[in-house]
């Protein structure tokens, strides 16, 4: 069926840019050499006939997962690796920009390697952004564009919000197309690859109901268990919806399926209408039973007394904490309580110069920056029962940090935080 | 005969470990132990170490080939992993760790009617040609 060794070809038979047949043929060195193979290895994987020059890339690699990590950049910093397009990187799982986010009682081995990651990644050449929401920060890709991302989130963002082009390119690849600056010519790269394969119509339900932040989780999660790895369609999504929502969804539908783009009727670049993405085919009504089911699969605490709230996953934006302080309206979290809200150093420094930063620390938030919301020290330091407004965050923790999920709306935490135990909002999912 | 397509170079054999439900190999596995962790994944608690994992495909997080990478240098990775979709993420975390540490995981791919076969088998072996013996 397959020729033997039809990867150990290497671009034999791709029609390849002549630097990356230089890297290959390891004139560039071995960095350069390992990174174009795994390029092409992939490009072959996936039955490309070509590569295609990127623009951008954002990095997962620089998030510590164990010592093969540092190794690797290692390998290439040692070894002449150089970047050829502008890259961002993802959170780290130590904070550089502040020390008490990495005590070293916590695994001092982890910690240390964390923290020698991301330097390691600065003296690549990348910006060093920290965040699992680069679509948060001026100046990044455009529609059309081509890029390379890693972080499941920000490949479903870029994809579906944005209308750039990637694939979910993972550890190494993401740093071997940032350092080639090309990528596979396949999959959502190319316009065949982006039809919708299934429509999941919402439009049924009340509008109040599709207005709330909640909503955008629990239909982003339901979309990614009908969807799997397939490109759904959504309809009912009103027009104006914000950007935080659509974060939602494109965070919690590629942690409960693996989608790496969906379209929204009249609300994403590519889907005006839906004969513009879709031909007909699967069709999914939402109905409130999905909706009760997705909660109660992201929901693994009775309601009761609180240990921590966690929100920013993927890292809060600009306009989400405008809403909390809003929701909070002065009031402080109980007294003891941790509530962590995980951002970007760029979006707290908005944040700061909105004055959202002080009034949520007035009122006892803890804003943790450069870190990943359930792999840092300060959050695997969580037990007990959490509350999270985050389908994603909800979907990993139980497994990740033992903790028990209590999920609610953004409004739902904020309450709860200042009990101190779960509050649930009597005029949610009414019909009013 | 199942002729598997070979995404990375090498042979492997072991014992097989079919998984009913997509594995993340980030959040759902814990490469320090090799076990499955996930509370939604079905066969939680399973351990992956040296065997041969049959499963149509992966799921998650693009953290899987870092992961699969550590697992192969801590020795808790699978011998081998079976399946049905071509997975980039595997085969390039077992690429990497096979420049970096000159050791490595098998990742192959089968059609979907092969795996099905392939998960009633107790052990597997699989030749670099990627012809694939199952018992």
């Amino acid at each position: 069926m397959w020729d033997d060794g039809v990867l150990g070809l290497c671009g034999a038979v791709m029609d390849l840019p002549e630097q990356t047949r230089a890297q290959l043929a390891g004139d560039h060195g071995p960095a350069m050499q390992l990174a174009a193979r795994l390029v092409v290895k992939a490009a072959e994987i996936m039955g490309a006939e070509r590569l295609i020059p990127i623009s951008f890339a954002h990095l997962d690699a620089c998030f510590y997962t164990g010592r093969a990590h540092v190794d690797f950049v290692r390998f290439l910093t040692g070894n002449g690796a150089a970047l050829s397009v502008e890259t961002w990187t993802n959170n780290g799982v130590v904070s550089l920009a502040d020390p008490s986010l990495r005590p070293r009682e916590e695994d001092p081995e982890m910690v240390a390697g964390a923290a020698e990651l991301m330097h390691l990644y600065k003296r690549l050449g990348t910006r060093p952004t920290w965040t699992c929401a680069p679509y948060q920060l001026p100046g990044g890709p455009k529609l059309g564009d081509h890029i390379a991302v890693g972080e499941s989130n920000a490949v479903s963002y870029y994809n579906s919000v944005v209308g750039a082009r990637t694939n979910k390119y993972g550890d190494y690849l993401d740093v071997a197309c940032a350092l080639t600056g090309f990528a596979p010519d396949a999959g959502l790269h190319r316009d065949e690859g982006r039809r919708a394969e299934l429509h999941i119509d919402a439009s049924a339900l009340p509008e109040s109901w599709r207005r709330e932040d909640i909503f955008a989780h629990l239909t982003g999660h339901h979309a990614g268990r009908l969807a799997g790895r397939r490109v759904p369609v959504i309809s009912g999504l009103l027009s104006g919806t914000p950007a935080f929502a659509l974060k939602a969804i494109s965070s919690a539908a590629a942690s409960s399926g693996g989608v790496e783009l969906w379209h929204a009727v009249g609300v994403t670049p590519e889907a005006p209408v839906l004969d513009a993405v879709f031909g007909g085919g699967e069709t999914y009504r939402v109905t409130a039973e999905d909706l009760t089911r997705a909660h109660r699969d992201l929901s693994t605490a009775r309601d009761g007394p609180l240990d921590a709230v966690a929100l920013g996953t993927p890292h809060f934006g600009l306009g989400e904490f405008e809403a909390l302080v809003r929701l909070f309206d002065g009031r402080r979290v109980k007294a003891g309580l941790p509530m962590l809200v995980s951002t970007s150093r760029g979006v707290r420094a908005m944040a700061r110069a909105k004055g959202f930063l002080a009034a949520l620390e007035a009122s006892g938030v803890e804003v943790p920056v450069d870190v990943c919301t359930y792999h840092s020290p300060r959050v695997r330091g969580l037990r007990g029962r959490v509350m999270t407004n985050a389908a994603k965050w909800a979907y990993y923790a139980p497994g990740m940090l033992g903790v028990e999920v209590a999920f609610g709306s953004l409004k739902e935490c904020v309450e709860s935080a200042i009990r101190g135990a779960v509050w649930r909002d009597p005029a949610l999912w009414t019909n009013a | 005969m199942i002729r598997a397509r070979m995404l990375t170079s090498g042979t492997a054999e072991g014992p097989v470990l079919p998984l009913g439900e997509p594995l993340s190999f980030w959040g759902a596995f814990e490469p320090r132990t090799g076990e499955i962790i996930d509370v939604h994944h079905p066969q939680r608690g399973q351990c992956v170490k040296d065997t041969v994992l049959v499963m149509t495909e992966t799921r998650g997080s693009g953290s899987a080939p870092g992961a699969i990478a550590e697992a192969i240098r801590l020795g808790t990775a699978p011998a081998a992993i079976i399946l049905a979709e071509a997975d980039i993420n595997l085969a390039v975390g077992a690429e990497v760790a096979a420049t970096l540490y000159g050791r490595s995981c098998v990742i192959a791919c089968v059609t979907a009617q092969e795996l099905e076969s392939l998960r009633a088998a107790k052990r597997i072996a699989i030749r670099a040609d990627g012809v694939v013996r199952a018992e």
